[in-house]
C-alpha cells in the first residue's frame, strides 16, 4: 500500500470515529430524551441541558479534537503543510 | 493601516476597535444620564456602527481577482472563525432564537443542535478538501471535479434557490431593525439596509465582507451577552446564568403546573382579535414530549438543519479564505466556538425572560395579576401600541392567565432588557447587534450568489476570455442587482411567500450535499451521476414542498395533504437528499468510470500538501 493510500485509510477511519461521536451527541441521546430528563446535571434536567448547551459544547470539543488528530495523521505521513504556506 | 503587515496587526486593530466600541457604549450611557432621548440613542448606535462597517468596506477595496473572491486566502484561523460566526448568525438568530425557545421549549431546541452539529460535517467531510481544491465558489468545485458546464450550471441553480430564499429574509430583518431604530417607514428601512450591505461588499468583495464580518461579530456578541448577564443578576439568576439557572428551570416547571398549560381554540383567538404572528405559551419549557413521533420530529428537524448547514454555499465559501488546509479545519472549530457563545445564551435568555413574566414573587411578574394593572405597565403599553403584545381575557375573570398573554417572539430579545429594568442604552445596543447580525449574513449571501453568477456563469461559461477588470465589473453589477432584487421583494413584504429560513437548508441539502461529499469521498462518482442527482434531488424536494405546504398545495394539488411520516415543510430535505443520493449512485454506476485525470484530481484533493487543483488566479 502506498503512503497516500495509508494516509487516506487513516483519514477515513478518523472521519468515521468523528461522525460516530457526532451522531451520539446529535441524535442518539435525543432518542432517549424523556428517560434522560429524569436525571439532572448542574440542576438542569439532563435532556434539556444537552439540547440547550451540552451537545453544543460537545461539538466544539469534537471539532478541536478532530482537527488536532488529523494534523497528527498529516505529520505521520509527511503531508503536513509548512507553517508559512 | 490596511497595507503590508495588516494581517500581523489584526489582533491590535480589532482589539482597539472593541475597546472603542465599549467606550462608545459608555458614552451613550452617559448621554442617557444627561437626558438624550431613547430614540436618539438608538439612532446613534445604528448609525455609528454602520459607518464603521462602511469605512472598513471602503478601505478593503480591491482590483485583484483572488482578493475579491477569496480575500487573498490569507485570513487567519481565529478571525475567519469570527467572520463565519457573523456570516452564520442571522438577524433571525439574533432576535428570534430566544423567542423560539421561549415558546417552543425543548422541541424548538432541535434547531440549536441542528445549527451547531452541522459544523462537524463541514469540518470532516467538506471544508479542508474544498480549501485544498482552491476553488472560488462552491459550483466551481462541482464544475471542475465533475467537468462540464451543465453540472456547473445545475450547482449554480441550487445555490441560487437556497441563498435567495435566505437573503430576502435577511434584508427584511435589516429593514425592520433599521426602521425601528431610525424611526423611518419599513420600506425606507429596507433600502437603507440594502445600501449599508452593498457599501460593505461592493468595493472589496470577499475581502471587504471578511473584515466587516469580524467587526460585526464583535458588536453582535457584545450586544447579546451584556443583556443576558445583566438581566440574570437583576432577576436573581446569578452572575453566570449558563451554569446557574437549574433552580429557575425547575421553578418554571412548578409555575406551569400552577397556572396550567391551556391550548386556545382558533375560534376563540379569532374572536378576541389576536394579531397575527403573536404566540402564547402552551408547551412545557424543559419537559420532553412523549411518544415516538415527538422523538422523530426532533431528530428529523435536527438532521435537516445539520445536513443543510454543511451544504450552504455562503458558509462553505468562508473556508476558501484560509491560508492552509490545516487552517481551514481549525477555523471550523473556531467558528463553532464563536457561534456557541451566542447559541448557548439564547435558552438562558428565554428562561430568564419567562421567569420574569411568570413568577408572581418577582416585581416584574404579570401572569396572575389583574388585567387592568398589567395594562397600566409602561412597557406593556408601548409594545401593545405596535401590536407586539396582546391581552385577551378569554374567561372574563379580569385576571391575566398564562394562555391569555400573547407576544411576538422577537419581543423576548428586544423588550426583556426593559422588562428587567435595564437602562435604554442596552436596548440601543441590542438594535446595533441585530443590525450587525442581519447585515453580516445578508452580505455573505448576496456575495455567494453574485460570485457564482459572475465566476461560474459569466466567466466560466459565457466569456472565458474576459479580462480581470471586466470580470470584477460584472461581479459588482450582479451584486447590486441581486441585492436590489432581494430588497424589492422584502419591501413589498412578499417574504411570506418564500416561507421559512429553514427552507434554504432543505433546498441546499436536497441539491448540493451529496454531490459535494461524493465528489471528495467517492472517486467513482461521475458527471452524469452528479447532474442526475442534483436535478432529481432539487426537483423531488421542491415538488414535495409544494405538496405538503398548504399555501402551495391548495392551488396546485387541490387540497391540504397530511405530511408523509411527519415530514412537513420544514423538513422536505429529507425527501430531496436521499433521492439525490440514490439517483447519483445508480447513474454513476451505470456510466463510464471517471477518467484517470479526474481520479488523480480527487487523489490530490485528499492530501493537504502540494499544489491546489485550481491556480491562485483562475
Amino acid at each position: 500500500m502506498s503512503n497516500k493510500d495509508a494516509y487516506w485509510n487513516k483519514t477515513k477511519n478518523h472521519m468515521i470515529v468523528t461522525l460516530v461521536l457526532w451522531a451520539f451527541f446529535s441524535l442518539v441521546i435525543f432518542m432517549f430524551g424523556s428517560e434522560l430528563n429524569t436525571m439532572s446535571f448542574l440542576g438542569y434536567p439532563l435532556a434539556y441541558y444537552m439540547t440547550a448547551q451540552g451537545s453544543l459544547l460537545a461539538f466544539v470539543i469534537i471539532l478541536f479534537w478532530t482537527a488536532n488528530k488529523q494534523e497528527k495523521i498529516d505529520e505521520e505521513h509527511g503531508f503536513s503543510e509548512r507553517e508559512d504556506d | 493601516m490596511f497595507k503590508g503587515d495588516f494581517i500581523q496587526n489584526l489582533p491590535k486593530i480589532y482589539g482597539t476597535y472593541t475597546g472603542g466600541f465599549l467606550v462608545f457604549i459608555i458614552l451613550m450611557a452617559l448621554a442617557e444620564q444627561a437626558g438624550v432621548s431613547a430614540k436618539n440613542i438608538g439612532v446613534m448606535f445604528v448609525a455609528f456602527t454602520v459607518l464603521i462597517y462602511a469605512l472598513i468596506g471602503y478601505l478593503s477595496r480591491t482590483i485583484q481577482v483572488d482578493a475579491y473572491y477569496v480575500a487573498g486566502r490569507q485570513v487567519p484561523t481565529v478571525f475567519n472563525g469570527m467572520a463565519t460566526a457573523a456570516d452564520w448568525m442571522s438577524g433571525a438568530s439574533f432576535v428570534a432564537l430566544a423567542g423560539g425557545v421561549y415558546f417552543g421549549g425543548y422541541t424548538y431546541m432541535a434547531f440549536l443542535v441542528g445549527w451547531t452539529g452541522g459544523y462537524v460535517l463541514v469540518a470532516t467531510l467538506m471544508a479542508p478538501y474544498l480549501r485544498k481544491f482552491g476553488c472560488y465558489t462552491v459550483p466551481d468545485f462541482i464544475g471542475t471535479r465533475y467537468g462540464g458546464n451543465l453540472v456547473r450550471a445545475c450547482a449554480v441553480f441550487v445555490l441560487f434557490i437556497a441563498s435567495f430564499t435566505y437573503v430576502t429574509a435577511q434584508i427584511n430583518a435589516t429593514g425592520t431593525i433599521a426602521s425601528r431604530a431610525l424611526g423611518i417607514p419599513f420600506e425606507a428601512g429596507v433600502w437603507v439596509g440594502l445600501i449599508s450591505i452593498l457599501i460593505c461588499s461592493m468595493l472589496g468583495g470577499m475581502r471587504a465582507v471578511t473584515w466587516t464580518q469580524v467587526a460585526q461579530y464583535i458588536v453582535l456578541i457584545i450586544a447579546y451577552l451584556i443583556p443576558v448577564f445583566w438581566i440574570s443578576s437583576n432577576v436573581g439568576g446569578g452572575i453566570f446564568p449558563h451554569l446557574m439557572l437549574g433552580d429557575e428551570v425547575a421553578r418554571l416547571g412548578e409555575l406551569e403546573q400552577q397556572f396550567g398549560l391551556v391550548k386556545n381554540s382558533a375560534a376563540d383567538m379569532k374572536a378576541a382579535g389576536v394579531p397575527g404572528g403573536l404566540k402564547y405559551i402552551s408547551g412545557t419549557h424543559s419537559g420532553v414530549p412523549e411518544g415516538g413521533m415527538a422523538v422523530w420530529k426532533y431528530l428529523s428537524l435536527a438532521i435537516c438543519m445539520m445536513v443543510g448547514t454543511a451544504s450552504l454555499p455562503h458558509i462553505l465559501m468562508r473556508y476558501f479564505t484560509t491560508p492552509t488546509v490545516r487552517a481551514a479545519r481549525k477555523s471550523v472549530a473556531w467558528s463553532l466556538f464563536f457561534i456557541f457563545l451566542l447559541y448557548s445564551s439564547a435558552p438562558m435568555l428565554a428562561t430568564l425572560s419567562k421567569l420574569a413574566l411568570m413568577d408572581p414573587n418577582l416585581p416584574t411578574g404579570i401572569i396572575g395579576k389583574s388585567i387592568s394593572e398589567v395594562q397600566s405597565i409602561e412597557w406593556v403599553q408601548r409594545w401593545s401600541e405596535v401590536k407586539q403584545v396582546f391581552i385577551a381575557d378569554f374567561n372574563g375573570d379580569g385576571i391575566l392567565q398564562l394562555n391569555e398573554w400573547f407576544m411576538r417572539g422577537d419581543v423576548v430579545v428586544l423588550a426583556t432588557p426593559e422588562v428587567a429594568g435595564l437602562p435604554f442604552v442596552i436596548s440601543g445596543l441590542v438594535f446595533a447587534g441585530g443590525m450587525a447580525a442581519a447585515m453580516s449574513t445578508a452580505d455573505g449571501l448576496v456575495l455567494a450568489i453574485s460570485n457564482a453568477l459572475s465566476h461560474d456563469i459569466y466567466y466560466k461559461i459565457i466569456n472565458p476570455k474576459a479580462e480581470t477588470s471586466k470580470r470584477l465589473l460584472v461581479a459588482r453589477v450582479l451584486l447590486v442587482i441581486i441585492g436590489a432584487a432581494g430588497a424589492y421583494i422584502a419591501s413589498f413584504r412578499l417574504t411570506s411567500i418564500l416561507g421559512s429560513v429553514a427552507w434554504a437548508f432543505d433546498f441546499a441539502m436536497s441539491g448540493l450535499f451529496f454531490p459535494l461529499v461524493l465528489g471528495v469521498w467517492w472517486k467513482r462518482a461521475t458527471r452524469e451521476g452528479a447532474i442526475a442527482g442534483i436535478i432529481a434531488g432539487i426537483v423531488s424536494g421542491t415538488v414535495y414542498l409544494t405538496w405538503v405546504f398548504p399555501k402551495f398545495s391548495v392551488p396546485l394539488w387541490g387540497g391540504v395533504n397530511t405530511p408523509f411520516l411527519g415530514i412537513d415543510h420544514l423538513r422536505f430535505g429529507l425527501i430531496g437528499a436521499p433521492i439525490c443520493l440514490v439517483v447519483m449512485v445508480v447513474v454513476s454506476l451505470m456510466t463510464k468510470e471517471p477518467s484517470a485525470a479526474t481520479q488523480k484530481l480527487v487523489d490530490d484533493t485528499r492530501i493537504p500538501t502540494g499544489k491546489a487543483i485550481l491556480g491562485k488566479q483562475h
